[in-house]
């Protein structure tokens, strides 16, 4: 027998007294649930999974001022099942709002199919940090079928709109799309202050947006040697920072979220 | 139907619009060695047609639309020859090309595209375009498309055909492969080319924003690595 879950989670960060962020909303339901530490919001998952025909949705708005980070605990194993796994992030962040956005990488068993779709709307003055890892298969073994796109709006323009495509080993393999990569990974960083030169060296790009931003972009043979990349070109993309008047997205400090 | 001739021009390598100059990723690709081969070229084409390829196909499909609709002079926007189209449209291809030196090597291609097709057939949708001083290439191609009186699934088709007889081209000088086998293997890709062509004419008429959005991580990384190298016979 296969039972599926729909799993709804919601956070709404705002601001509250004395600049510190409040969560107004924290609801989650089924195998996920969503624990608030000092740091930030802890995606938890309850179960194995997500299992082909699982749905997660979460929704997270970030009030004016309000500076929110989510962090996932370990990992996602994305497992076969009957159909497509799927999991819907819609975030909306208020004028000088900052979203902090960096789960555990996903994994991507043999035999999975997973569809993930983001979707973040920033207003104008908004800052994001967005983080994404794939790991295509567990050690030694095939990885499964992956789609990923995220959408990342401006004060309504868009600023990135970038799809991870992996329907098969071919692309995989091929030169143009991962070089034969098991890893690979992303940090948008959208906000004032950031590198405004490409950089460039084996398995990571640092690349300036038309619009606002910076995409740092990896490639890699394992999930270490990825993060170390992605921290390497992140903090690349802050190095345009030389004042201390820069805002959040370019200090590379996350603002203090303190929820009380 | 006879093919028009006038669409053949347009896919023609030879038309002189500056493509001879773009390697599509394949010269810093084969200086990483991660196109060695006729094996490797081949899946190194396939992975460039189904992202980079199957995006520029779908965004020349939603621009020939556009001219189309907008008829260059007086369509629907105040007379301004489909500007805030064009310009929804220039903002959402640069959405997709995260790499500044892809930006710079499609905006080269297309004012070059625009520069040439101008000259073959003058029409208010071109000059609707040259308000950008660079206009995206899979822009310039799809009015293109449009002013000689092409549709949508014709402009895709130019763009997924270039997709991969760009670079396979490229392979031939750089790397000293049989430019026969390397046509097998392009002759071999052709249901493919027709495949992303089908998807990417399917989106011409929709929002914009829910145009595909396939990316590449390693084409960008060797476009940006491309502009670090001593040496380098392509512009891109």
């Amino acid at each position: 027998m296969t039972r599926h879950y729909t799993a709804r989670a919601a956070v709404r960060a705002e601001l509250g007294a004395g600049g510190r962020t409040r969560l107004a909303t924290l609801r989650s339901d089924g195998p996920y649930a969503l624990r608030a530490a000092p740091d930030a919001v802890y995606l938890v998952g309850a179960a194995a999974g997500p299992l082909g025909g699982d749905e997660l949705h979460l929704r997270l708005d970030v009030a004016a001022g309000a500076a929110l980070a989510v962090r996932s605990v370990a990992s996602a194993l994305l497992l076969p099942g009957d159909g497509e796994s799927g999991a819907h992030v819609r975030a909306a962040v208020g004028p000088g709002g900052h979203l902090d956005l960096a789960f555990e990488p996903a994994v991507a068993a043999a035999g999975s199919h997973h569809r993930s779709v983001t979707e973040i709307a920033l207003a104008d003055g908004a800052t994001l940090r967005w983080r994404e890892e794939l790991v295509l298969g567990r050690h030694g073994e095939p990885p499964g079928r992956y789609t990923a796109r995220v959408d990342v709006t401006h004060g309504g323009d868009p600023v990135l709109r970038h799809e991870l495509r992996l329907p098969d080993r071919t692309l995989q393999a091929s030169g143009a799309v991962l070089g034969g990569a098991r890893c690979t990974g992303s940090v948008l960083l959208v906000g004032p202050g950031l590198a405004k030169e490409a950089h460039a060296a084996e398995g990571l790009a640092v690349m300036p947006l038309a619009g606002p931003g910076v995409l740092v972009t990896a490639l890699a043979a394992d999930s270490a040697a990825l993060r170390r990349r992605l921290v390497h070109g992140e903090s690349l993309a802050r190095a345009a920072v030389d004042t201390a008047e820069n805002t959040p997205a370019g200090t590379g400090q996350t603002p203090a979220v303190r929820f009380s | 139907m006879a093919l028009p001739a006038s669409l053949l021009l347009l896919a023609d390598s030879r038309l002189p619009a500056g493509g001879h100059a773009h390697s599509g990723g394949l010269e810093p690709a084969a200086e990483a060695g991660a196109v060695t081969d006729l094996p490797t070229l081949t899946a190194f084409l396939r992975g460039r047609l189904a992202t980079t390829g199957l995006v520029a196909a779908a965004l020349s499909a939603a621009a020939c639309g556009h001219a189309a609709r907008t008829r260059g002079g007086d369509g629907g926007d105040g007379g301004l020859g489909g500007h805030e189209g064009w310009s929804v449209l220039d903002a959402e291809t640069d959405a997709r090309m995260p790499s500044p030196a892809g930006r710079r090597a499609s905006r080269a291609q297309g004012r070059s595209l625009l520069r040439a097709v101008r000259e073959m057939s003058p029409h208010p949708a071109l000059d609707a375009l040259a308000a950008f001083s660079a206009p995206h290439h899979p822009l310039v191609l799809g009015a293109a498309v449009a002013v000689t009186g092409g549709s949508p699934a014709d402009a895709a088709s130019i763009g997924a055909y270039g997709a991969v007889t760009g670079p396979a081209s490229a392979a031939v000088r750089l790397l000293g492969l049989d430019p026969l086998a390397v046509h097998r293997a392009l002759a071999e890709l052709a249901p493919q080319v027709d495949a992303v062509a089908a998807e990417a004419a399917g989106h011409a008429r929709g929002d914009p924003r829910d145009l595909p959005a396939a990316s590449a991580p390693a084409l960008d990384i060797f476009a940006e690595l491309h502009l670090q190298a001593n040496l380098r016979l392509f512009e891109s």
